[in-house]
């Protein structure tokens, strides 16, 4: 097993997963409070179009989807997101895009978790909101989003778990994340068990206090009624 | 009790097929204290709720100083400023402390600065005895406090009419004075209000006019004074002997 660390930068992988899972949920979190927004109001067209989002996203297996932004965005369409004169070009390209698809899917979820989130924000909190005479806008910027983030942590933890494994999908367009290297290391190697157990424990240190972290968090940043 | 500052003409709505308003006809004079009564399910909260468009009404005209209640939007946000609302379940803004629950509607509706509002707002939780707990978030006081708390947030927004619906009827009997308290000093301040509530003691001391609906109607309306010694329709007098022998 020291062989293959020594022989193999497993380090490099993961921070390539990293890197991954950090901006993917950035993007996720941002798309994700839009469709939320768009999903709680008061025009059809926007509940329409959220609603369409979420179900068509949601039910779309990841691999397509990173598929799809790799051969028909990228090669197709032949929209590029990075410098085509740079000699990392095609593996920026394959990384950015790779950040998008994630970040495009995993906001179905962010979505769906924030709505939850703002389920449990009592209708009351809204009128008296209205009452005093913020708009639509500030009362949603104000005081809805505010509380239902509080009352979503625990579900969008579950999501950000999800998406730092789910990273796991870029290595089918080329990223050289953390199961792109296993994968080359067990072509390569004989201790497949080894090579099995260092990845799933690098896995587990990743996602493991991040769970720990958002129970925390909930708990420390509840809304107490 | 000079020109009318709100009025009610011909106002009727429906839930599903209970006709909750029934062609209300009703003004409010500037200054003017009105108490709501009636049995539950006779559309007084419905009634105090319409008044600022909390609820939608079907036909008829609600005026506010000369202003026809607007659609949903910004100009509809902008007379709600001036529509001061205290609810039964306080709905204090439970994820921002109590001085900051006072302070959001002058900053962002009013767009006053924040020290100014600051300061304002502490002298109305003095005025309402709560002062003490600027820092503390809605869930650490209690109900009576919450719903003083709930009043200074109105009054911040210098409302020219404030509307009560049912202040009292969620709070432990022993912190019921305390807000009524609060109530009575703003009709002596020559505040116009609108309060629905069951408090009759309320009524008889600040109030210059009872409103008595049933069934979606106004059935009967007089000072408090003559309503609670001799009313003249049988829904009233039989809700009063109701509430009263006890």
């Amino acid at each position: 097993m020291g062989e293959i660390l020594r022989n193999y930068d497993v380090l490099d992988a993961f921070w390539m997963t990293i890197y991954l899972a950090f901006f993917s949920a950035i993007g996720a979190l941002v798309i994700g409070t839009i469709l939320a927004v768009m999903r709680v109001s008061p025009v059809g067209v926007l509940r329409w179009a959220g609603t369409t989002y979420v179900n068509i996203v949601r039910n779309t297996p990841l691999t397509l989807i990173l598929v799809f932004c790799s051969l028909g965005i990228l090669y197709i369409l032949q929209v590029s997101l990075a410098d085509e004169q740079s000699a990392t070009s095609i593996r920026d390209n394959n990384i950015r895009w790779a950040i998008v698809g994630l970040a495009v899917y995993h906001a179905a979820f962010v979505c769906e978790a924030l709505r939850s989130g703002v389920n449990t924000v009592p209708l009351g909190q809204a009128e008296a909101a209205r009452s005093i005479g913020l708009t639509f806008a500030q009362s949603l910027t104000q005081v809805i989003m505010p509380q239902a983030f509080r009352g979503a942590i625990a579900p969008l933890g579950s999501v950000l778990i999800a998406l730092i494994k789910n990273t796991t999908v870029a290595s089918i367009i080329g990223v050289a994340e953390a199961s792109g290297l296993m994968k080359e290391i067990m072509e390569n190697e004989t201790a497949s068990l080894g090579v099995f157990l260092i990845f799933a424990v690098g896995f587990v240190i990743l996602t493991l206090p991040t769970g720990l972290l958002f129970t925390w968090m909930s708990q420390r940043l509840a809304v107490k009624r | 009790m000079t020109e009318p500052l709100v009025v009610l003409k011909d106002v009727n709505k429906h839930f599903g097929d209970l006709h909750v308003l029934k062609d209300i006809d009703m003004e409010i004079g500037k200054g003017e204290v009105v108490v709501v009564i009636g049995p539950s399910g006779s559309g007084k909260s419905t009634l105090c709720r319409a008044i600022n468009r909390l609820e939608t009404i079907e036909s008829g005209t609600i005026t506010i100083d000369g202003k026809t209640l607007p659609e949903e939007g910004k100009a509809l946000a902008q007379l709600r400023a001036d529509v001061g609302m205290v609810f039964q379940s306080f709905n204090l803004f439970a994820h921002k402390t109590i001085l900051d629950n006072i302070t959001l509607g002058p900053i962002k509706v009013r767009k006053q600065k924040k020290d100014e509002a600051e300061k304002r707002g502490m002298e109305l939780l003095e005025r309402v005895g709560v002062a003490q707990q600027a820092q503390k978030y809605p869930a650490q006081l209690s109900g009576g406090q919450q719903q003083r708390v709930a009043i200074a947030r109105s009054l911040a927004m210098n409302p020219k009419v404030m509307l009560f619906d049912e202040p009292t009827s969620a709070l432990d009997p022993e912190m019921i004075n305390e807000v009524l308290d609060v109530m009575v000093g703003l009709a002596r301040d020559g505040m116009t209000m609108i309060v629905v509530t069951h408090e009759m003691g309320f009524a008889r001391k600040a109030a210059n006019r009872v409103v008595f609906m049933a069934d979606g109607q106004i059935v009967e309306q007089n000072t408090p004074e003559e309503f609670f010694t001799n009313p003249t329709s049988a829904r009233a007098q039989d809700f009063l002997a109701k509430i009263l022998t006890h």
